[in-house]
């Protein structure tokens, strides 16, 4: 039986490929047989070797022919000239097979057309197995073995891999399936992962994805991500380092995010969404396995909050009154990306009775005034996350995004009689040397405005920021880009 | 009935910057009560040694039970590695040649 380990160039001629169990293939079985006396095809049986009867057969048995020559349907018909393939037929369509044969009558008294049925090469059962097999060697990462009767999650918490939940175990078949969601190579470095300064590619991105729960299809958004935090501007090292109860709160925006299923309405910030909640996972266990930063490590973070699990939300763009946040930052709009901002856990702002934008924006900013510490100016950036019930407040006003964030800075001008050193009694505070000048509670660009959140419930959210601008973190946005396998 | 799996691997999620092997623990002060795991790793006259190196553990007090490896030539197979790890405290594992 010749061995159908076929990885070169095909021969010239017609290659067909069939297996038994399908119909359309043993509706042609006979046609087969005659086209290999009359013009000497070559047939590739998936399944039984003796399929069709009577013809001269390679048996695809480990499916090589068929995986290196993408047979997604039998029959598939491939004519090959001067080494290149020049047309293919899938499935039985009369006219096709008699153009190609030069056969006006071939398949006399067959239905005009009939289609195939699914190669075994992208059964279900089998393709990961298949890709594992046929592209693992793509993969350089340490295979680590885990002994039979060891249970495979309790390996990996022992190993430390972990945020302290489950993972999901990185099988080469998993990690290749993951691969299928970008269209860059495993090697492709990505960027450098802070603390320990590692090259990133993009074999050890999904690794992490996987463990994290991921989709294939959210794997450009992890990279994305990890791109924006892994820059100088971001500083995840400091980030981690700090403190502070700061990580990456990642907003995705763009019609991408809908796509692949992201949460940007009801419980926006809670749990639920697989999308939201592994996409943020994802990262952080990239940062943690791949770039060392590791709580009690690097992470010197005196509370920490739950967010630094996973902290990644969807825009909501359709409902919004305002153009989205990454649109505001420069992306085109219908455009994927994502933005990054070192933040704190959220908090709500409740005020049920504004009805006017004044009135809202007044108890905004007084919520506002309060991040990290009411009397400490410019230091932090903040998020807002504007609710639906919220934002038409603004919207029936017709106030913009620029508006809505003008009035906020214009009701967060600070008495530095207020804010110095041990007035209030409090001891906190700025240099006395502010004590005659007025002063912005944020700098210019340091209100983040994201419209986000369920239908019902007069509520807004403020994320705070940790120490801003090049002292600390700027916000990051970056596209969504390489959708899509190679 | 327990099926025994083929080799399970998983993909190494780290920089690789340190050994996949976790690190041993410090060595006890006192032998007494703890279960010690004498590994002959299949070499001539290695039980010899163990035999020996058994009567003295358990005349301080340990507990003994005997592991053997399939070949001297090979590291130990995961499996055994494992089942050490779980079923003792301490483990002698020494060349005997």
């Amino acid at each position: 039986m010749p061995s159908a380990d076929v990885k070169s160039t095909l021969s010239d001629g017609v290659h067909v490929i069939v297996k038994r169990d399908c119909a359309t293939c043993v509706m042609v079985a006979p046609l087969l047989t005659q086209l290999q006396s009359s013009h000497g095809i070559m047939i590739y049986s998936q399944d039984d070797p003796s399929f069709p009867d009577g013809a001269k057969v390679i048996h695809d048995a480990d499916l090589a022919f068929s995986w290196h020559n993408n047979i997604e349907t039998v029959p598939t018909v491939i004519k090959v000239v001067d080494g290149a393939e020049t047309e293919r037929i899938v499935g039985w369509l009369q006219n096709e097979w008699a153009h190609m044969f030069d056969l006006p009558n071939i398949g006399d008294g067959l239905p005009a057309y009939r289609p195939g049925c699914g190669s075994l090469s992208v059964d279900p059962d089998k393709v990961d197995a298949l890709r594992a097999k046929f592209e693992g060697s793509l993969l350089v990462s340490r295979r680590v073995e885990i002994a039979s009767l060891e249970d495979e999650m309790e390996a990996l918490f022992a190993r430390g891999w972990t945020d302290g939940l489950p993972v999901v175990p990185p099988t080469q078949e998993r990690v290749i399936r993951m691969l299928s969601g970008t269209s860059l190579a495993p090697s492709d470095i990505v960027a450098i992962a802070p603390p320990d300064l590692v090259e990133l590619t993009v074999e050890k991105i999904a690794i992490n994805a996987v463990m994290a729960g991921c989709l294939p299809e959210y794997l450009p958004w992890v990279i994305a991500a990890l791109k924006a935090v892994c820059t100088d501007e971001f500083n995840m090292h400091g980030v981690l380092a700090t403190t502070m109860p700061v990580g990456p709160v990642i907003v995705c925006s763009g019609p991408g995010s809908r796509a692949i299923g992201m949460n940007s309405g009801v419980n926006v910030l809670g749990q639920g969404n697989r999308t939201n909640m592994t996409i943020g996972r994802a990262v952080q266990l990239t940062i943690r396995n791949v770039g060392g930063g590791r709580p009690g490590e690097i992470d010197r973070a005196a509370h920490g909050m739950p967010g630094k699990l996973s902290f990644c939300f969807a825009e909501d763009e359709i409902g919004s009154p305002w153009t989205s946040l990454a649109v505001a930052r420069g992306v085109a709009s219908d455009t994927d990306a994502v933005t990054v901002f070192a933040g704190e856990g959220p908090r709500c702002v409740t005020d049920q009775l504004a009805r006017t934008p004044e009135q809202l924006a007044t108890s905004l900013a007084a919520t506002l005034l309060t991040v990290e510490h009411p009397k400490l100016p410019l230091a932090y950036d903040a998020m807002l996350v504007v609710g639906p019930e919220h934002a038409r407040v603004f919207g029936d006003a017709g106030w913009s995004r620029g508006r809505v964030i003008e009035e906020l800075h214009a009701r967060l001008q600070l008495k530095g009689t207020d804010i110095v050193r041990g007035s209030h009694g409090m001891a906190e505070g700025v240099l006395q040397k502010y004590e005659q000048l007025t002063v912005s509670k944020f700098r210019p660009n340091g209100i983040l405005l994201v419209h986000a959140g369920g239908g019902a419930g007069l509520f807004s959210e403020i994320i705070g920021g940790w120490a801003s601008g090049a002292v600390g973190s700027e916000p990051v946005t970056q596209l969504v880009t390489n959708v899509g396998s190679r | 009935m327990t099926t025994i799996n083929a080799s399970r691997f998983v993909l190494d999620p780290t920089s690789e910057q340190n050994p996949s092997q976790r690190q041993i623990l410090a060595r006890p002060s006192s032998l007494k009560g703890l279960t010690v795991g004498l590994l002959d790793i299949s070499k001539a006259r290695g039980d010899v040694f163990l035999d020996q190196l058994e009567r003295r553990l358990v005349g301080v007090g340990a507990t003994v039970k005997r592991f053997r490896k399939p070949t001297f030539t090979k590291p130990a197979p995961v499996d055994l590695r494992h089942e050490i790890a779980i079923s003792c405290n301490v483990v002698i594992e020494a060349l005997a040649d």
